[in-house]
């Protein structure tokens, strides 16, 4: 260390902050996340092998009991029936919004993220009151004519698909904006002087482009679907538990730790792993809003 | 000759047709909650604002709203100066860090908020934390904190590092040039962070659930208990004051946003 004084700021080097600087500013954020995230965390994987003896027990009473594997079995239907219709869904809505200009732009973004900040509760509320007996669904059907009894449609699967759809759609919709957003106009543009259709141009340009959107959307949907709590919690029916209403319920009815911590243990395990391997694809900074 | 317009007409028809079925849900409520219908019928009928009263009048609602309040605004300062501090950090200093930093940074969102409330619900209770307004505010603090950084990185990556080393050269200490050069550049994207943070702090439903006590209830709580027992009619009430926030918070980090010059 020669370097006095402060000509050191002039060399590049002086730009950046001394290690001790850098180790105290980063301490808050390392403490709290180590102490209120990774420790929770490994401590439910510890006690899921540990309690009540060291054992893969636990584990084995998620897979080999045919009630709990048909839990995990409808959590994963689930998450892919959520993902593959926020594909269909958002797909065009994002194509066109990459398209709009102006007013129309701002209308559709604002449809898109104001959604996103609003309260999942909320949002679960408002179709718990679309689906009642009496509800709007139910009123619009008997008066078209459609039927003459309500339909139940309240507690049942198909009202937890919907309402995910309803509640992700925005995680499927901004990256795939995000993507669509940075091919530039001169490949449509140089397709369409070449002779290609527009279909052609959609199929063979803009399609392929966009895929690493499409991907990091459903990624993002199918693996925030995979955990969901409130939505089936609220608007499923007790007899077709997901995974976190079934942990829910191990916790707070049958208080059993052990297993309900095999759960989470299989479910985080799970969820992990998957974003471990699309690493490379996923882009969450693009879910802060940075289409408006 | 231009190429056939139906294709796009049914594209445009399908587009606001799905965003009918994104906005329809949440504009809903608002009618909901001026019906004089007891049962939550449709359609609404009549007028009246007994069920907003019916929410500022009733003690356990503005219990579980100052709660929520006092949580989020906590979660919102904590938040937004560890996670800038941190960002600075990792933007200006010699890290070897980044990788670790990265990987605890995307855990919160990747981990299911599930296996995350069943933890800290176990663990804040042998530490006395469940239920406790600290405990919350930990809890939603790490919740937060990657769209803080996000958001800062993204503002702080902006600004010259050459601004503080000419600041530095002219007698400024490292604090004076961040707090006097850099610090005001980024204001407008810390203040939006900080909203964003306040705002998923105040709507956090699946960890408050888990953390609450029989008597400490957050707002998210108290409405999940509501539409699970009995869905009554100061739902929608509370929904649409919820959704009005949400706008205005949205507001707010558009008008910072056209404000910031590290946009």
């Amino acid at each position: 260390m020669m370097k006095t004084g402060r000509s050191q700021f002039w060399h590049s080097d002086g730009r950046r902050l001394s290690g001790l600087s850098t180790l105290l500013l980063l301490l808050p954020f390392f403490a709290i996340i180590a102490f209120v995230f990774v420790y929770p965390i490994l401590q439910l994987l510890v006690i899921s092998v540990l309690e009540p003896h060291p054992s893969l027990d636990n584990y084995a009473r998620v897979v080999e009991n045919p009630v709990h594997t048909r839990v995990l079995m409808r959590t994963l239907w689930i998450a892919t029936l959520v993902t593959a219709l926020s594909v269909v869904l958002g797909f065009p809505v994002a194509y066109y919004m990459s398209r709009a200009k102006g007013t129309v732009a701002a209308l559709v973004a604002v449809c898109v993220i104001l959604p996103l900040w609003s309260s999942v509760l909320v949002r679960t509320a408002a179709w718990s009151f679309l689906f009642q007996r009496n509800g709007l669904i139910n009123s619009a059907l008997m008066a078209l004519g459609l039927t003459s009894e309500p339909f139940k449609l309240l507690y049942t699967q198909s009202a937890v698909v919907i309402a995910m759809t309803h509640v992700l759609l925005p995680f499927m919709i901004l990256p795939i904006y995000g993507a669509l957003r940075s091919i530039p106009n001169d490949y449509g543009r140089a397709a369409a002087v070449l002779g290609a259709t527009r279909l052609r141009t959609f199929l063979e340009v803009i399609l392929p482009l966009s895929l690493p959107g499409v991907v990091s959307g459903s990624l993002l949907v199918f693996l925030t679907a995979l955990g969901f709590f409130i939505t089936p919690a609220l608007l499923g029916s007790p007899q077709e538990m997901m995974i976190s209403t079934l942990v829910s319920k191990q916790i707070r009815e049958v208080l059993d730790w052990p297993f309900a911590a095999a759960l989470v243990g299989v479910l985080t395990v799970f969820v992990t792993l998957l974003a471990i391997i699309f690493s490379k694809t996923l882009r969450f900074d693009r879910l802060m809003g940075n289409a408006s | 000759m231009k190429p056939p317009t139906d294709r796009s007409l049914a594209l445009g028809a399908y587009v606001y047709a799905v965003l009918a079925f994104i906005i329809v849900p949440l504009v809903i409520v608002i009618p909901m909650s001026f019906s004089q219908n007891d049962y939550l019928a449709f359609p609404p009928s009549g007028f009246t604002l007994k069920w907003y009263s019916e929410y500022f009048d009733s003690r356990q609602w503005r219990a579980a709203t100052w709660l929520s309040v006092q949580v989020a605004l906590l979660t919102a300062l904590f938040a937004s100066v560890i996670g800038t501090a941190a960002t600075y950090a990792m933007i200006r200093g010699r890290s070897r860090l980044v990788t670790a930093f990265q990987i605890l940074l995307i855990g919160p969102i990747i981990v299911p908020h599930i296996a995350l409330a069943v933890g800290l619900y176990l663990f804040f209770q042998t530490i006395g934390l469940s239920g406790t307004i600290p405990g919350f505010v930990l809890a939603h603090t790490v919740l937060t904190l990657p769209f803080v950084v996000f958001t800062m990185a993204a503002a702080l990556g902006k600004v010259d590092p050459n601004l503080e080393a000419a600041a530095m050269s002219c007698g400024a200490t490292r604090f004076q040039a961040f707090r006097l050069v850099t610090l005001p550049l980024v204001l407008p994207s810390l203040a939006s962070s900080a909203l964003f943070a306040f705002i998923i702090s105040f709507d956090e439903p699946v960890v408050s659930f888990f953390l609450s006590g029989v008597r400490q209830k957050t707002l998210p709580r108290r409405m999940f208990e509501d539409i699970e027992q009995n869905l009554t009619p100061v739902i929608p009430a509370i929904a649409t004051l919820l959704i009005v926030l949400s706008i205005l918070i949205l507001l707010g980090a558009h008008v910072l946003r056209s404000r910031s010059v590290t946009r």
